[in-house]
């Protein structure tokens, strides 16, 4: 064989084995578009997506390992005094969590020392709510000087388990013999939208009971907030 | 072969691209909305329980919260399209009570939102969610559409085509 020829041979394998690698990969291709078309089609029908059943009064509540502001991995097993959690789903972007934040940092604040410190998570997609991703709430917490961690629900997997359903919703835990028990599922109080007009403190009075070993009241509330962005 | 693979691809490629796209906003010409009525939960009671012959699809937003803004011009277009036929749209808002005036009357206005907007200002929300509905979170938004017979309550967004279907099975 020429060189000509040779090489003329090895441009004719170079296209054949190009097509072949296409039209082997064809169906792969096609099906990758057509779950790409699905999917944005179905991003707009996700906002029916509902958090099913989630926890109830008195079910054990899971553990997490979520990235926390500062970078490092948080657990829930990593406090070994506290005798519970404050768990408080919010975020960056949604106005009512905003306007809970400093009740928030007063929740920290009051019973952090008693053992039960508030764990923040932000369970909204970024790529939903660009507002919430994991740059900005480094930027928020410092702000608002969070005193607490801010952890990210990076797949949103861990808010689906507990089944908050809005921003801001506090899951209050007490350590149990049996693992985390849920004691409280609910709002901070009964104004979501205005602290002035508050009457009850529904977390408050639930974490009094816990310390002082009595039955919590009022167990399950409903505050006013925002959907979850999924 | 080539060519319709081109063509299969270019079309999923305009399918994905289209159903990322925002849907237009279309709302009402007409502005019946001069006066919005401040009310409490034992005010708006009644207009959750009326025992006349209408449709009542009560949605509960803010200007606040993104996913009832982008819902709004179908409650506007539903509001347009069956006000001839007994249906009666009402926004309840749960804007906050001291952004009345700098929030959601501007709003309203420059929307030219025409259904009755009513501003729940009522602050003991775990006594009157489950007024609302019993399954309700208190996320938003949420919507009741009711009849003196019949009764179903949504914590969703919708559609314009999800709204009208449901609507629809009440007419």
């Amino acid at each position: 064989m020429s060189n000509r020829l040779r090489k003329n041979h090895y441009l004719k394998n170079w296209k054949n084995l190009f097509n072949l690698i296409i039209m082997n990969n064809l169906k792969i291709i096609l099906l990758a578009l057509a779950v790409i078309s699905i999917t944005a089609f179905t991003y707009n029908n996700k906002e029916n997506f509902t958090t099913g059943d989630g926890y109830k009064v008195g079910d054990i509540a899971t553990d997490f390992s979520l990235k926390n502001i500062d970078g490092k991995m948080v657990s829930l097993a990593d406090y070994k005094k506290a005798k519970g959690f404050i768990i408080i789903f919010t975020c960056n972007t949604c106005p009512v969590s905003v306007r809970n934040e400093d009740r928030i940092l007063a929740l920290d604040k009051k019973y952090k020392n008693s053992g039960f410190p508030v764990i923040a998570i932000n369970p909204n997609n970024p790529a939903v709510q660009p507002g919430d991703s994991y740059e900005l709430m480094k930027v928020r917490a410092k702000e608002k000087g969070f005193t607490f961690p801010y952890l990210f629900d990076d797949g949103q997997k861990i808010f689906p388990q507990y089944g908050a359903s809005a921003t801001p919703h506090v899951y209050i835990l007490q350590k149990e013999k049996e693992g985390l028990k849920v004691k409280y599922i609910g709002g901070i109080d009964n104004s979501s939208r205005n602290p002035d007009t508050v009457t009850i403190k529904y977390a408050e009075n639930a974490i009094d009971a816990l310390l002082e070993g009595k039955p919590i009241e009022v167990t399950k509330t409903r505050a006013i907030g925002c959907s979850i962005k999924v | 072969m080539k060519e319709h693979v081109k063509i299969i691809v270019l079309a999923l490629l305009l399918i994905t691209i289209f159903s990322c796209k925002k849907e237009k906003e279309m709302l009402g010409q007409s502005n019946e909305n001069e006066i919005i009525e401040v009310y409490d939960f034992n005010e708006l009671e009644p207009l959750l329980n009326a025992l006349d012959d209408n449709i009542y699809v009560v949605n509960f937003w803010a200007t606040w919260c993104a996913p009832c803004v982008k819902e709004l011009p179908y409650f506007q277009e539903l509001h347009d399209s069956y006000k001839k036929q007994n249906v009666k749209v009402i926004l309840v808002s749960l804007d906050f009570p001291d952004k009345f005036e700098s929030q959601l009357i501007p709003f309203v206005k420059k929307k030219n939102i025409s259904p009755q907007v009513i501003l729940l200002d009522d602050p003991n929300e775990n006594a009157w969610i489950p007024k609302i509905d019993e399954t309700w979170s208190g996320a938003l938004p949420a919507t009741l559409i009711y009849t003196k017979n019949k009764r179903a309550f949504y914590e969703q967004s919708f559609t314009k085509e999800s709204l009208f279907k449901e609507l629809e099975k009440f007419i």
